[in-house]
């Protein structure tokens, strides 16, 4: 079997999705684990790599020569997102709106006149963990756009291996960018209202991506039935229930993982490997 | 002196638009003429960057002093270019306002 790409994403935050990356990235050979959650990468407070190495994100941005510009405004009527306003003295550049797209620069009729200066926004690290690969993506303080680094993660992924992508929570576009593309997307929610208004969201993006989704279920046992009910209705496998233990909380608040922790939770990891694999093939 | 005051409505008795860049209406008051013209923003929903182009839309009235609520960082940059004076905290109907302004 080719290798395959797995995302772990959950829409609503803190249900575990870090949790479950980590511990299927330990419990299965041949895998690399990526931490496209990129504004709180926390993989590593559990994978404890040894050496990073770590290399900068740039990023495209505009520079208008005010000698060179004739304030023709072009430029700023190209810009999809707004990042360029023609005053009567120059054109300015607002750098947290601008997407990179290189529009201006290619509409601009003076040549010379807009150049692309790179600009840092993040970094994205490699290293090992044990025997286990990891990427990982931080953005700086400040930046408004993750996608471009959740890119330099995904670039990171090795030929051979299995992926398990740690996606950010949410449904926007750093979810969208993990989530594009992958083989499966296990889906980690809780049995609450919350965990269900933001479940239906996160299965609409999959589904409009085209990528087949599965359900974990953390804390099974606290909440009500509506997640239940709504995967029944909406042919969503779950492919793996994980109880509210104090032991499991123990574990996870000392930087262990349940598999190194409990060896019965390295076999449950397998099976659900081995459903997600049976998904994959049968999607 | 032409003025720009953020509106939520078409008319002089539309209350103030607290917002800048995403206001419903842009109301253009010349008190040299005496002549009141209130347009839809265009920039309303935009997706990104109202407030860069409603303020450049504001650069191109040739407009001198802009009444609004609260008028964001990015569209004041693009502001003090000109050396518009921006008034913030502007509340009432556009009538009370420009009352306000004859007195």
């Amino acid at each position: 079997m080719k290798p395959l790409t797995i995302a772990i994403a959950s829409g609503k935050g803190g249900t575990g999705k870090t949790t479950i990356a980590v511990n299927l990235a330990l419990a299965v050979p041949n895998v690399q684990y990526l931490d496209c959650d990129v504004e709180a990468p926390n993989g590593h407070l559990f994978l404890h790599p040894k050496t990073l190495t770590t290399a900068a994100v740039r990023v495209l941005l505009p520079q208008i020569d005010d000698e060179l510009c004739t304030g023709c405004g072009d430029c700023a009527n190209a810009c999809e997102f707004n990042a360029l306003a023609v005053t009567k003295q120059r054109v300015l550049v607002f750098a947290d709106l601008c997407h990179s797209c290189g529009a201006c620069s290619y509409v601009c009729p003076i040549s010379g006149a807009i150049t692309e200066i790179e600009r840092d926004i993040g970094t994205v690290s490699i290293g090992v963990a044990e025997k286990l690969p990891i990427a990982q993506g931080l953005l700086n303080i400040g930046e408004s756009s993750a996608v471009p680094v959740i890119k330099a993660v995904r670039e990171q992924a090795l030929p051979l291996q299995h992926r398990i992508l740690d996606a950010p929570p949410g449904t926007a576009c750093a979810m969208v960018e993990t989530v594009r593309g992958a083989d499966y997307c296990l889906l980690v929610t809780e049995p609450t209202p919350f965990g269900l208004n933001d479940l239906e969201l996160a299965v609409g993006v999959t589904r409009a991506l085209g990528v087949p989704c599965g359900l974990v279920l953390n804390r099974c046992d606290v909440g009500d039935h509506t997640v239940l009910d709504y995967c029944h209705e909406q042919r969503i496998p779950v492919l793996l229930s994980i109880p509210y233990k104090r032991a499991l909380a123990e574990a996870y608040s000392r930087g262990i993982p349940w598999v190194t922790a409990q060896p019965a939770w390295r076999e449950r990891f397998q099976t659900l490997w081995q459903a997600i694999e049976k998904q994959v093939i049968n999607a | 002196m032409k003025i720009v005051i953020t509106s939520s409505g078409l008319d002089l008795d539309s209350a103030i638009d607290p917002k800048f860049g995403r206001c419903a209406y842009l109301a253009l008051f010349d008190t040299d003429s005496n002549t009141f013209n209130a347009t839809a923003n265009p920039f309303q929903d935009a997706r990104g960057g109202a407030g860069t182009q409603t303020a450049q839309w504001v650069l191109n009235q040739n407009a001198t002093v802009l009444l609004t609520g609260h008028c964001g960082p990015k569209a004041s940059a693009v502001l003090n270019t000109e050396n518009i004076r921006i008034v913030e905290g502007i509340t009432g109907t556009v009538r009370e306002v420009l009352a306000q302004l004859a007195h």
